[in-house]
């Protein structure tokens, strides 16, 4: 009995269907393409783009905080940087990264279709993410905004030009640009959620799925539940900064918490937008380079559905010191210790899947490996700040700030630039080079944890963030916490110059260089533009690690497990291993 | 209550403890921070430990991942019953620490773009610097005149938010004399991080002696003089924050979003309400009601009003007088 069953290709295309994707030249072919992958590709240029200039900005507030007192700009510039920081890292860099780019890309390829539901939708959200960059560029031109990322009221929406006691800078070009951002962000999510109902190949049931496309299901739930609340939110800002219309701000009979509670709604649940799709990309890197499937398939898939409904009942604990009444931080702090349950389950099972694997120690395991590390020491230092008496003291310190690089950077950007790793010689059909990889990888995980570590002391001992100057007991973790983001920007650098590299003159990719058993991995490296040679019809799951041989194992899979999908015939030998279980 | 005893606790990871509140706040820091250690050194060493025991072999199988539902139930329980220990050792130090104590001294706390003015029950107002006595229960009735602000004593582990338009209050006994700090922890704008006042505890007989002279000017004649003693209120009430030291207008370098003060006496300034003689009414009207003439170029930052007695209205004047 055959693995897979094939059936012929409905193409209805001039040119050979079996070209590579990347085959059409011109700047033309890419700015009216459909193609999923090629989107995804023009989402991944974008982010990394918004991750250089945030970087930038990150390296430039660090530098700024190496001495006491000036020492490179004034207190006006340095809150515009650190604002800048934020938000761009937010907007511009993490939310789209793992799920507009390299969910665009990998999604229908691993369910097996031909494109995502809504093609012309998903060209017309990295539209929509442009003009809203277009707007936040504008901003900056225009002196960038200084209020944060997160626009508290009434400092960002009381105008000084008409008697405000807020911020002067540009705020309104700024809220617009995360407004129109947030669309793209809806439309990719109800893209996802269809695809993943309804374009899924035969014989990939629910069970089936990967983690990553789990996670990105779960994303795209909360991306369109989330979401419309910062638009409504943000509007309201914007109509009470221009026109004077009395929400948040208490001199025009506004109340500025309330500006918090709409924030953290939206925003606590973007929180789950940025980590969820990283813990997916890591599910299916630990699966691959142990050769086993994830201890825990279903628990991991539920946790992450459960991520994503507990991301929305928790916004209250930003509020522990703002005033709200002690009845609802009780109930908020014990909210927030539930999420601990789900994402203790996602460590515990990552953990048992290496336990009697048989694991390889390649760039992309590196990251997840970090990612598992990371993110442990970023959630234990969220209980921290869950427990009431405890956050008290740590709130808006550097503890905070630390907490929550060990989530997006420690989390996200690990699972980012894992999945990058990882799926890049599939999109682009080049390997990288292996040892430049490990020493980009080693600048970055040393540089993070010393920049971060130091701010973690600094915080407990009462640093509060967002801090221009700062008192002589402070001096010595800040050179240390500036110091290593040296290292880290050093390591980035390598990275993305391993990566150029790798474009230039990279060696072509195997169609599997890692031996994984996902369906992606069986299709022509870099794939046609409608994914597969023929539709591919799955009769076994995506981590049947089981059902390979000896030498497979080892040596990683080839066809044999898909017979035909190249159109190659399966060496008998192979084929009848597969008969016994198949 | 010996649990809430005043104990000295200034480790590596937190400031020394000079308030009631922070033992029991420490004492959950200890907890959590334990808890961490033991957990996150458990998984790493897992991690490790399976990563080189399971290195990639030729010829080694993977065993096949089974089904582990009691592991599953096991691990997913546990973290459960560990979290009502941590919700519970966070709430109750919250709670205690939010509830004032019978008769406790009323001090009026008022954050403005960028600084903090005191006022004690006796009606005196105090910029930049918080006196308290040893062993005596507070409560601090925070408000804000502007944006949101955060009044932050890392040494008693306390921090409320002061938003304007509404009272929010932080409570508190101090136990050690010595000198703290308050920190805005909110973002407030340009002077954020220069949003700081200086806390003194002091013992009881020493606090009796500083009551006596709130208000007026502490220190000996030759400190008294009105131009010193304008100087000092000058530095508390936070004016160099925005107009530079000595009303320089600038700081390290760049110009201040205040205008420059030294030297304007007596000349002619242009301002918002057309060209004015900055003379002693002048400057007193600018301190009391900021925002009635602004100087031309300044507009965009407003300038909160200060309460000031007579007297020291005075000594504030004498001193930009005497600023060349």
């Amino acid at each position: 009995m055959a693995a897979i069953t094939t059936t012929p290709g409905a193409h209805h295309d001039d040119a050979d269907p079996n070209a590579s994707f990347l085959e059409k030249k011109g700047l033309m072919s890419w700015l009216v393409t459909l193609d999923h992958k090629r989107i995804g590709i023009m989402y991944l240029i974008s982010v990394t783009i918004a991750f250089l200039l945030g970087g930038i900005f990150a390296l430039l507030v660090r530098a700024e905080l190496f001495t006491r007192g000036q020492t490179l700009f004034d207190a006006d510039t340095y809150n515009k940087m650190f604002s800048l920081h934020g938000v761009v890292m937010v907007f511009l860099f993490i939310i789209p990264s793992i799920p507009a780019g390299l969910g665009n890309i990998m999604l229908p390829v691993q369910l097996g279709t031909k494109d995502v539901a809504f093609p012309r939708l998903n060209l017309l959200s990295l539209y929509i993410y442009w003009f809203g960059a277009v707007f936040g560029l504008y901003s900056m031109i225009n002196g960038g905004v200084d209020t944060g990322w997160t626009f508290y009221t009434p400092y960002a929406s009381s105008d000084p030009a008409h008697g405000g006691v807020g911020s002067a800078t540009s705020v309104i070009p700024m809220t617009l640009a995360a407004f129109i951002m947030g669309f793209s962000s809806i439309l990719t999510g109800v893209n996802f959620i269809a695809t993943v109902h309804k374009m899924r190949a035969p014989g990939l049931t629910w069970r089936r799925l990967t983690l990553f496309t789990w996670a990105l299901y779960a994303t795209s739930i909360i991306q369109i539940l989330a979401t419309p609340v910062l638009a409504i939110t943000l509007l309201l800002l914007t109509m009470e900064r221009f026109l004077g219309l009395g929400i948040f701000d208490p001199r025009l009979g506004g109340d500025p918490v309330l500006y918090q509670h709409f924030f953290w709604f939206y925003s606590h649940p973007a929180v789950y937008i940025m980590i969820v799709p990283g813990m997916g990309v890591v599910s299916d890197i630990l699966a691959t380079f142990s050769r086993r499937e994830p201890v825990g398939y279903m628990a991991i898939a539920a946790s992450s559905l459960g991520l994503a409904l507990l991301g929305f009942l928790v916004w209250g604990h930003h509020l522990f010191v703002a005033g709200m009444s002690e009845w609802a931080t009780m109930v908020f702090s014990a909210l927030t210790f539930l999420v601990a349950i789900p994402s203790g389950v996602k460590v515990f099972n990552w953990v048992a899947t290496l336990y009697k694997g048989s694991i390889s120690l390649q760039s992309p395991m590196l990251w997840a490996l970090s990612f598992v590390f990371l993110f442990t020491i970023g959630g234990l230092t969220g209980l921290f700040l869950g427990m009431l008496a405890v956050d008290v003291h740590l709130h808006d310190t550097y503890f905070v700030v630390a907490h929550f690089h060990y989530v997006m950077v420690g989390g996200t950007v690990m699972g980012f630039v894992g999945g990058l790793h990882y799926w890049w010689p599939k999109f682009t059909g080049k390997m990288y080079e292996e040892g430049l990889a490990r020493i980009g990888w080693f600048l970055v995980f040393i540089g993070f944890n010393v920049t971060f570590i130091a701010q973690f002391i600094m915080g407990s001992r009462g640093m509060p963030r967002r801090y221009y100057d700062y008192l002589p007991q402070y001096e010595i973790f800040h050179q240390v916490s500036t110091i290593g983001s040296w290292i880290l920007g050093l390591g980035f650098l390598v990275l993305l110059v391993m990566f150029i590299r790798s474009l230039m003159n990279g060696k072509p990719a195997p169609r599997n260089p890692w031996g994984s058993a996902a369906l992606e991995w069986l299709t022509p490296t870099p794939p046609p533009t409608f994914n597969f040679v023929k539709d591919p019809v799955l009769t076994r799951g995506q981590y049947d690690y089981q059902l390979a041989t000896d030498d497979e194992l080892y040596e990683g899979f080839d066809d044999p497990l898909f017979p035909g999908l190249r159109g190659g015939k399966a060496p008998a030998k192979k084929a009848a291993a597969e008969g016994d279980h198949g | 209550m010996l649990l809430f005893q005043p104990v000295e606790s200034d480790s590596f990871q937190l400031p020394p403890s000079m308030a009631d509140t922070a033992p029991p706040i420490d004492k959950a820091y200890d907890f959590i921070f334990w808890f961490s250690v033991v957990f996150t050194v458990a998984v790493t060493a897992a991690l490790l430990y399976f990563v080189a025991k399971y290195k990639r072999k030729p010829g080694v199988k993977p065993e096949p991942t089974g089904h582990f539902m009691k592991l599953e139930l096991f691990w997913t329980i546990t973290p459960t019953i560990f979290i009502f220990f941590l919700f519970h050792a966070g709430f109750t130090g919250y709670i205690r620490n939010a509830t004032a104590a019978e008769g406790a001294t009323e001090i009026r706390v008022r954050g403005k773009k960028w600084s903090w003015e005191f006022e004690y029950p006796t009606g005196d107002r105090e910029p930049g610097e918080l006196t308290l006595e040893l062993g005596r229960p507070y409560k601090m009735i925070l408000s804000s005149e502007d944006v949101i602000h955060s009044f932050f004593i890392p040494e008693f582990r306390m921090k409320r938010d002061a938003v304007p338009g509404q009272y929010s209050f932080i409570q508190f006994t101090p136990t050690k004399a010595g000198d703290a700090h308050v920190f805005c922890a909110e973002y407030c704008g340009t002077s954020h991080s220069g949003m700081i006042a200086t806390v003194k505890i002091l013992p009881p007989a020493e606090y009796k002696e500083w009551e006596k002279k709130l208000g007026g000017c502490s220190g000996t004649p030759e400190e008294c003089e009105p131009a010193k003693w304008g100087e000092r209120l000058f530095v508390k009430n936070g004016c160099t924050t925005c107009h530079g030291a000595g009303g320089s207008g600038e700081i390290s370098g760049s110009k201040t979003v205040g205008p420059k003060l030294a030297g304007v006496f007596g000349h002619e300034v242009q301002t918002t309400a057309g060209v004015v003689q900055a003379d002693e009414n002048y400057l007193r009207e600018s301190i009391l009601r900021p925002n009635a003439k602004i100087v031309a170029g300044y507009a965009t930052v407003q300038m909160p009003p200060f309460v000031m007695k007579d007297a020291q209205l005075d000594a504030v004047i004498a001193y930009l007088k005497s600023l060349k």
